[in-house]
């Protein structure tokens, strides 16, 4: 572990007698290991706290000799903090479901992927696994490699959680969905056009990312980090490269934090400009989609000429970035913010005044505050449920700590509320663009990285258009990638939208769902 | 409404004139369109397919109904089911989970039926690979016509791979 610092006792974690060590990266994050009692008193200090859990996996580090551990993530507004619990030969580690309810589906997904239960959970259903694989769970190092079952075996039958009663029937809805959309399994149990319930059935896109990590060389490891979900591709090759820079001692420079940031807002701006768009769509004003698409088409051209890519892919890399924008190109990043921003104004004026557009969001699809705050809604949804987190605001972190980010925040948690957001977020990103493009430092772009000769660990945590992304990330003696966690905030959001859609219409699904828009692809893995 | 016809009247048409920027691009788009409507007669459907993407190709195959390359506009439409389909726009390495759905869905699209696979994940299993939970390409799951290559291919790109898709059948 490359870090040794003890930090003050603000962590609520550090106040139960846990030694943290702090993580040499640039937001604060500590880690440590516990045993079992430190394990549930840290989570319920941290939600007694307001805390939030991230993120729960398994790891195996049969070959360093520590067996399996539970990992676990929790953030308060200190920081990140990374517990690891090592379990023994019992493979099984206690559950936090019943203290936060966002455990359950990464709970199932850990004993999908490595083969540790959650002792007392009470749904242990299989989650990511559709039962099409054979041999041992896939992260555990057995020495057996697993594989996929023959082609002539169909998925196991999934156990959906009956509706009863007096007119309810079911519609059931994908994978194959209608629409140009990712893969994923709705199941509605409705009455006349009322939703009673929905239960999701996702893993339909996992692809086996994590042990693929294990397969590529850390310092290209960021291109599959950066198509873990392809909308957010800078946030994660963000968080993996911070990650592993955190883990090997690379300061990066300064320039290559703000051109980092620089894509990030980018990549915020153009998706919220492609679901404003899109939700103008779902509610018949094909207007909004005509308009939001074009600036979305504009601005992707614009990432095309400045970064190389029209999604900025592989524009961040291990140490630094890839491209340094031409100074006629930051200007015309300046000019192309004043265009849209005058057009995204002009387009807000009219989806505010138009009656049809506004009776289809006010009120659909809500999440109260109170109800986001014990479902741990997170990242944009969240903020537009009253839940105030943002790692640009308030952690310290170059370049955010001087560009003063002023967060969006809503009450209402409805779909209306979540388009209000998007939009002073988008305004607000093209503010921060402006600031990136004029004030980046004058430095090199970019670091080189040098494996120290242990086994290392380190973490990466960004904000990306839809929430945090975490990257958990283990490296061996011999600079290889032993375990890459990677987290989206999909897993949050997800089990929320189940809530969100009570008691709508059917017709509403679409729209509620859009405007959460979350990711199958970085969620399945 | 003003409002809305004032920023509709501002913004124009966006498919009509050349920015200088953009000559070559909007020329190349242009005649594939002309191609388009030449090979088809204003009726291609095409059922899209994401058999276990990154979820990137999808926003360019979305990219493809945005004014600029309107294709919607040209009769080449998207449609909501395989059995409407004269072609499955499949992307995404196909994952262990997605095999079965992939075959049912090309089973159930009507002959003749063209398959074009988008994205290098589609083309050769991409990053991902094949491995126990990923069977690679498309190919490896059910027939391919066309593979357009490209993390993510652009919109262009992906109308050019269903053009040669359809030039075949003009013969």
């Amino acid at each position: 572990m490359p870090a040794t610092t003890a930090e003050p006792a603000v962590n609520p974690i550090a106040e139960l007698g846990v030694r943290l060590q702090r993580l040499p990266a640039p937001l604060p994050m500590w880690r440590a290991q516990v045993d079992r009692e430190q394990w549930l008193a840290a989570a319920q200090a941290v939600a007694a706290a307001g805390g939030r859990l991230v993120s729960m996996w398994g790891v195996d580090r049969g070959a360093a000799g520590q067996g399996m551990l539970a990992c676990a993530a929790f953030a308060t507004p200190e920081g990140l903090t990374w517990l690891e619990l090592p379990l023994g030969e019992a493979k099984v580690f206690p559950d936090l479901s019943s203290t936060f309810a966002c455990a359950g589906r990464m709970q199932r997904a850990v004993a999908d992927l490595s083969g540790l239960r959650a002792e007392g959970a009470t749904d242990a259903r299989p989650w990511l696994s559709h039962g099409l694989w054979t041999g041992p769970a896939p992260l555990q190092q057995s020495g057996t490699e697993p594989a996929g079952a023959p082609d002539a075996l169909l998925p196991a039958d999934y156990p959906f959680v009956r509706v009863e009663g007096d007119g309810v029937h079911e519609i059931a809805v994908g994978p194959v969905h209608a629409g140009i959309i990712e893969p994923g399994h709705f199941r509605f149990s409705v009455v006349g056009e009322k939703v009673l319930r929905l239960e999701q059935h996702l893993g339909y896109k996992h692809k086996g990312i994590e042990r693929r990590f294990t397969e590529l060389a850390p310092l290209d490891a960021h291109r599959l980090a950066g198509r873990v979900s392809g909308d957010c591709t800078v946030a994660f090759a963000w968080a993996y490269c911070m990650a592993l820079e955190s883990a090997w001692g690379c300061e990066v420079p300064l320039r290559a934090k703000w051109l980092r940031a620089l894509m990030l807002e980018r990549e915020r701006v153009a998706n919220h400009l492609g679901d404003l768009g899109a939700l103008g769509n779902d509610v018949a004003l094909a207007f909004g989609l005509a308009q939001f698409s074009r600036l979305r088409e504009d601005w992707q051209r614009l990432s095309m000429s400045a970064f190389g890519h029209r999604f900025m892919m592989d524009g961040v890399v291990p140490g630094g970035v890839a491209v340094d924008p031409a100074p006629a190109l930051m200007q015309q990043m300046i000019a192309l913010c004043d265009a849209v921003e005058r057009d995204v104004q002009a387009l807000r004026t009219v989806y505010d005044e138009h009656a049809g557009l506004q009776d289809r969001f006010m009120s659909t699809g809500r999440v109260e505050p109170a109800l986001a705050a014990r479902l741990g809604l997170a990242g944009m949804a969240g903020r537009a449920s009253g839940q105030a987190v943002d790692l640009r605001c308030g952690l310290g972190w170059s370049p955010y700590d001087l560009l003063e980010v002023k967060m969006a925040t809503h009450a209402n948690g409805d779909v209306a509320a979540r388009v209000a957001v998007r939009f002073d977020e988008v305004l607000e990103s093209l503010r921060l663009i402006r600031t990136l493009c004029t004030g980046a430092p004058r430095t090199p772009i970019r670091a080189d990285l040098i494996a120290p000769a242990q086994a290392t660990a380190g973490a990466g945590w960004v904000e990306g258009w839809r929430g945090e992304v975490l990257v958990a990330l283990e490296l061996s003696a011999d600079g290889r990638i032993t375990r890459c966690h990677c987290h989206d905030p999909s897993w949050q959001n997800w089990p929320v939208l189940e809530h969100a859609v009570i008691g709508n219409i059917v017709p509403d699904f679409p729209l509620i769902n859009k405007s959460f828009n979350l990711s199958y692809s970085g969620h399945d893995l | 409404m003003w409002r809305l016809l004032k920023q509709i009247a501002r913004t124009g048409i966006v498919t009509e004139p050349a920015p200088a920027l953009d000559d070559a691009h909007r020329v190349a788009v242009e005649r594939i369109h002309a191609d388009l409507l030449r090979i088809l007669g204003r009726a291609l459907t095409i059922r899209e397919v994401d058999a276990g993407s990154c979820n990137g190709c999808e926003l360019e195959i979305h990219a493809l109904n945005n004014p600029y390359y309107n294709i919607e506009g040209l009769g080449i439409k998207f449609v909501a089911s395989p059995r409407h389909a004269d072609m499955l726009l499949v992307t995404g390495p196909v994952s262990r989970h997605m095999a079965e759905a992939l075959r049912r869905t090309y089973d159930a699209t009507p002959e003749p039926r063209l398959v074009v696979a988008v994205g290098d994940c589609g083309c050769n299993g991409g990053i991902f690979g094949e491995s126990y939970a990923s069977c690679g390409r498309v190919a490896n799951v059910i027939p391919v016509d066309v593979t357009v290559a490209g993390c993510p291919p652009a919109p262009l790109e992906i109308l050019r791979g269903i053009l040669s898709a359809v030039t075949p059948l003009a013969r």
